[in-house]
């Protein structure tokens, strides 16, 4: 989808690819995470320290489960999108950059479905 | 010419020349609450992960996360979540065109952090680990 005003168009100014709709993503996942996170809160929180059977037997609830795997996907989402706007910004060898980009892709891709992973199992295989 | 000019741009002041502000402060600690939060969540789903494994593995990890280091890094991560997200509503304030007078950015500043600790007790409160 296409944000830029015409004005913008016509004036050759701001991102000549997919700048706006990537900069509105990051908001909409920004306001996304604001009732997911007061969720999130409220289903692990009093789970910290909590025994084995309290754990699962609180998470086996597929309204918990399903509210959690979508908050870690937006999270883990938006933590790369974050992590990435810090590498752009610090690292100044476009090599660097570029390398960091991608491991740093994997760091928050196998976190987010090990996540995912380990969510669904106890929701839906215990 | 684009390289020809790389080195010789001018560069604006930077941190070693600029007064800390309220504004410059907090907004840093919002990149700095989020990037320790991807360790906090490390933790989280180990803690997750070794739940859905086993009971003897859970008991390992859940040992990790009550000893002291465990509840230095819940703690922390509580508050950096809370820190994190009151910050970034005022960016996404900021985004909209709003706050940007010295007064309110100020005001935001100060009500993000005094905010972010009330929330963090809270929190703990909720979470019973002070029963």
């Amino acid at each position: 989808m296409n944000y830029k005003t015409d004005e913008a168009h016509v004036s050759g100014l701001a991102s000549a690819r997919k700048g706006a709709s990537h900069w509105l993503g990051e908001r909409l996942k920004s306001v996304a995470l604001i009732p997911l996170t007061v969720i999130f809160i409220f289903i692990v929180a009093p789970l910290i320290g909590a025994d084995h059977s309290t754990v699962v037997g609180a998470l086996q609830s597929p309204a918990k489960g399903f509210a959690l795997i979508i908050f870690f996907l937006v999270t883990f989402k938006h933590l790369e999108e974050g992590l990435q706007v810090v590498i752009e910004d610090y690292v100044h060898s476009r090599g660097r950059v570029l390398a960091l980009i991608k491991l740093n892709k994997l760091f928050c891709w196998t976190f987010g479905l090990v996540a995912i992973f380990a969510i669904a199992k106890i929701t839906f295989a215990t | 010419m684009a390289n020809e000019a790389k080195g010789k741009r001018p560069l604006s002041p930077h941190l070693t020349i600029y007064r800390p502000q309220m504004s410059s402060i907090s907004s840093i600690l919002v990149r700095i609450s989020g990037v320790a939060l991807a360790l906090g969540f490390v933790l989280i789903i180990w803690w997750l992960l070794a739940a859905s494994i086993s009971i003897p593995y859970f008991e390992t990890v859940n040992d990790i996360m009550t000893s002291w280091f465990g509840d230095i890094v819940m703690v922390g991560s509580v508050w950096a979540l809370c820190y994190h997200s009151l910050g970034g509503i005022r960016h996404l304030i900021w985004d909209m065109g709003y706050g940007f007078d010295l007064k309110t950015s100020d005001r935001m500043g100060w009500s993000v952090i005094i905010g972010s600790f009330i929330f963090t007790i809270m929190v703990i409160y909720y979470s019973g680990a002070l029963s």
